[in-house]
């Protein structure tokens, strides 16, 4: 295959990249930009692991193409905090302790992010349905309720996601 | 390279047993490594008992430390256990792993105690086998009862060498010491170590989070899969197409012809190293195409209880009380079965392996057993231990499904081959087809019962799951309890509670019976046979919390249940009732609400003993309503998270977890008991709700 250049931006900063263009947004942001904090967890959307924003839509990283994504704006998980602070979702994943293994935890904030974007005050049920195509084995989704509901609270004053 | 499909013969794991493995090294302790990684400082060794030592004393936590020498001539080994920089930074050593169960909060927790520094003084490095002692397996709920009282002497060993040399200075600290101290590499503190009374805990039993969970949250935490090395390329395997198949021929032109890829064939192992994934699996998919194997007949799991009965090694057992059974007021048999499930950890197997020019090779990898890898690889290319280094990062879940190196070794091998590193990760469907799983069971029932509703003989077999948990608590003073071997068509190995949610849902469900033929309520049928306290204590108290009694008397929706259950395993004891709810249209159960009682002696980490059990139940919510692997002619059937239904966030219950504290008991393990009580307390509740028995898992209506 040959390779094509494809520029689009990721958290906040333009890139470019020439490769084949039907490689997913995943394996690129893992080995071409070294970006690992996305994850790989079923390669088929299934999981929820590599959720990244792209143009602030949730998407599944190892099912989009990279030709999907030319001048998009994709935001991953090493995106959200601001230096040192960090994005409310996050702030509120650390102080409920929502995470065990941690594996999920990326796409899952980048879920809860995206999902608070179009609802500041979800319902516990919405905060399930919105967050059900996300796995945690551990079995830590209570506590990721407690947490989007506590980052519910916080977001109002917060700065929007960056992108 | 021969491949091996015996490998779990190494680490058959059906007991705790399985951590046995003498380990017969004499800790070397080069100073360079330790300066390389910790700095300049000074290392305090603790004389440790072997492996093999602790685990026969039975508990494993007696009290370590000490002089450097037994009753015999015999050095004890070594272990580094703490680094004091010359700048104070306290590093604390462990084999130890994490893969989400909270053991890195809690060692931190028991090195900060007894040291008596604030917890995030502490760092704790884990699982380098260069650096690190060999604490053993992660597993069977020993880390709290074997690996806890091992740090915490240490720790303490450390603090009393600081008293003794600032001779009532209090001004003189850690980094005092270290500095004044830094010229001897290691020091051995002497035998009259004395730990913290649990009544004085500091740091050890308050709420405390993972020392590096910012990291998690921001993405900075690298996992093994996600190391990178300078120059790496990414591996990828040639997997067989069924179960027991054996490649006869493979073109490997097509592959080799692809830019930046490397083949490694070597008998029946053939994969590739390429500059991306994407490229690896093309070249892969090219072999795919023109590979013929020989693919000899495997079962279905259609016939799978049949076919473990039929291969059961030296028959099932009869029971050897059968005349009680005949002569019985009443009596009832059920055979119950487990089929195979799989762990399903977020993270599958992953390893990056990289040689130096010394042939010297380091593997970063997710194990349980970094220990354990670190022999298998040695094994795998003839090499010495000593030239093996297996370094697991805290690692994306395990459950019991990564104690062995089969990634590890792969990568190593390309590695070797193509002179420079290599990552491979398995895919989901690789996990789901070549990594182990849970053994299914047969299990065999019998009890025969007075005309007072008293048990007279009990009759349990489990066939091919294990021993764990196959021993009731119930008093009857005729039993036969007995695990028994069969030819497990998958490749299996542990699982978190390995074989005691097998053994406690036949048993569970069992007593549910025989308390349904006496009429009697089985909260009550339950105590008349209990004699252990403590775990007549999590039965009241959950059934206190669930609101058993109101709710059995009350008159209930047709489609509403109630069931209970409860166990003891590892040193801990567990109860749980749930309610379930019968879809009469889709005809499946729902699980509305889940109430457990918990107690494991003194607990060390609240907030993590709540995260375990909440987990457990999660994670036994899948088995018991919808997990089961799939097979046909060698095949797994249901290789995809869309086949294969683990829990998600829409399915999870009212859940209510009630930790009894003990602090005048010793702590032990919580990472798999919470688990085993869940399925049995849905299918008693299922029975409630429908007056029909159940008697496989998972738990079908239809």
């Amino acid at each position: 295959m040959q390779g094509v250049e494809a520029k689009f931006t990721v958290n906040g900063k333009p890139v470019s990249v020439t490769t084949d263009p039907n490689r997913s947004v995943l394996e690129i942001l893992r080995e071409d930009l070294q970006l690992t904090g996305t994850k790989y967890g079923c390669g088929e959307g299934a999981c929820g692991a590599c959720t990244v924003l792209v143009d602030g839509k949730p998407k599944f990283s190892c099912s989009t193409l990279l030709s999907e994504v030319v001048g998009k704006k994709i935001v991953s998980i090493e995106g959200l905090a601001s230096g040192e602070t960090l994005h409310p979702v996050q702030q509120a994943f650390l102080d409920e302790g929502a995470y065990q293994c941690g594996y999920c935890t990326a796409g899952m904030i980048m879920g809860a992010v995206a999902l608070l974007e179009k609802n500041r005050k979800p319902s516990d049920e919405q905060i399930a349905r919105g967050m059900n195509g996300h796995i945690c084995r551990c079995g830590t989704y209570s506590k990721i309720v407690a947490a989007v509901r506590k980052a519910a609270e916080a977001m109002p004053q917060a700065t929007e996601a960056k992108s | 390279m021969k491949t091996s499909t015996d490998t779990m013969a190494l680490y058959r794991d059906d007991d705790d047993e399985q951590i046995i493995e003498p380990v017969g090294y004499d800790f070397g302790l080069t100073r360079r490594t330790f300066v390389q990684v910790l700095g300049a400082g000074l290392l305090i060794a603790v004389a440790a008992p072997s492996i093999a030592q602790a685990q026969e004393s039975g508990v494993g936590g007696r009290r370590r430390g000490g002089g450097g020498f037994t009753g015999s001539s015999k050095p004890v080994p070594l272990d580094a256990r703490i680094h004091i920089g010359k700048d104070g930074a306290i590093t604390v050593l462990t084999g130890k792993v994490e893969g989400g169960q909270g053991a890195r909060a809690e060692i931190t927790q028991a090195a900060a105690e007894e040291l008596r520094v604030p917890v995030d003084r502490v760092t704790l490095l884990m699982a380098d086998t260069e650096l690190c002692p060999d604490d053993g397996f992660t597993a069977g709920s020993r880390t709290t009862p074997s690996t806890l009282p091992s740090i915490r002497s240490g720790c303490a060993a450390a603090r009393q060498l600081l008293e003794k040399w600032r001779g009532g200075d209090e001004s003189k600290t850690y980094a005092d010491l270290a500095a004044a101290d830094a010229k001897s590499l290691s020091q051995v503190p002497g035998t009259d170590v004395q730990i913290t009374p649990t009544s004085e805990w500091k740091a050890l039993g308050k709420p405390t989070a993972r020392p590096n969970g910012r990291d998690i949250l921001t993405g900075a935490h690298k996992y093994p899969s996600d190391i990178i090395r300078p120059g790496m390329l990414y591996g990828k395997i040639l997997r067989r197409p069924s179960y027991g198949a054996k490649l006869t021929d493979v073109n490997t032109d097509a592959a080799k012809a692809m830019e930046g890829v490397d083949v490694v064939h070597d008998g029946d192992f053939v994969g590739v190293a390429a500059p991306n994934t994407s490229i690896a699996k093309a070249a892969i998919k090219a072999m795919e195409d023109s590979a013929k194997w020989d693919q000899p007949p495997h079962p279905s799991s259609k016939q799978l209880f049949e076919y473990l009965k039929k291969n059961t090694k030296g028959g099932v057992p009869a029971n050897p009380f059968a005349d009680e059974v005949s002569g019985a007021a009443k009596s009832l048999r059920a055979e119950y079965h487990v089929p195979y499930v799989q762990h399903t950890p977020m993270e599958p197997r992953a390893a990056v392996a990289e040689w130096d020019e010394n042939g010297k090779v380091t593997v970063w990898t997710a194990t349980q057993n970094p220990f354990g890898v670190r022999r298998e690889l040695a094994n795998a290319f003839h090499v010495d231990e000593s030239t093996v280094r297996v370094v697991v990062p805290d690692f994306g879940g395990g459950f019991g499904g990564k104690h062995t190196g089969e990634c590890a070794v792969e990568a190593a091998r390309l590695a070797q081959a193509v002179k420079q590193p290599v990552a491979l990760q398995w895919t989901r469907a690789e996990e789901f087809t070549w990594a182990y799983f849970r053994p299914a069971a047969v299990i065999e029932c019998q009890a025969s019962l007075d005309a007072s509703g008293t048990l007279t003989s009990w009759h349990f077999v489990n066939i091919n799951a294990g021993r764990p948990g196959v021993e009731s608590p119930y008093r009857c003073e005729k039993k036969n309890q007995q695990a028994v071997d069969s030819a497990p068509p998958l490749r299996h190995g542990s699982y978190r509670a390995l074989a005691a949610t097998a053994n406690n849902f036949a048993r569970e469900s069992f007593i549910d019976e025989l308390a349904a033929a006496t009429g009697k309520d089985p909260l009550a049928f339950r105590l008349d046979h209990i004699e252990i306290d403590r775990l007549r204590a999590v039965l009241e108290e959950a059934a206190k919390q669930f609101g058993w009694s109101d709710r059995r008397a009350k008159q209930r929706d047709a489609n509403v249940g109630v069931g209970l259950a409860c166990a003891m395993e590892k040193g801990s004891f567990v109860a749980t009732c749930a309610e379930v709810e019968i879809d009469p249209a889709k005809n499946v159960a729902r699980v509305r609400r889940v109430v457990q009682a918990f107690e494991c002696g003194a607990i060390t980490n609240p907030s993590n003993l709540q995260s375990q059990n909440m987990g457990a139940i999660i994670q036994g919510l899948g088995p018991a309503l919808r997990e089961a692997m799939v097979f046909e002619e060698g095949k797994i059937q249901n290789a995809s998270l869309w086949k294969y239904e683990v829990p998600r966030q829409a399915d999870v219950p009212v859940i209510e977890v009630y930790l009894v504290n003990r602090p005048d008991l010793s702590s032990a393990g919580a990472g798999e008991t919470p688990l085993i009580t869940l399925a049995p307390a849905i299918n008693n509740a299922i029975f409630d709700a429908t007056r029909k028995r159940l008697r496989e898992m998972p738990l079908r209506l239809a």
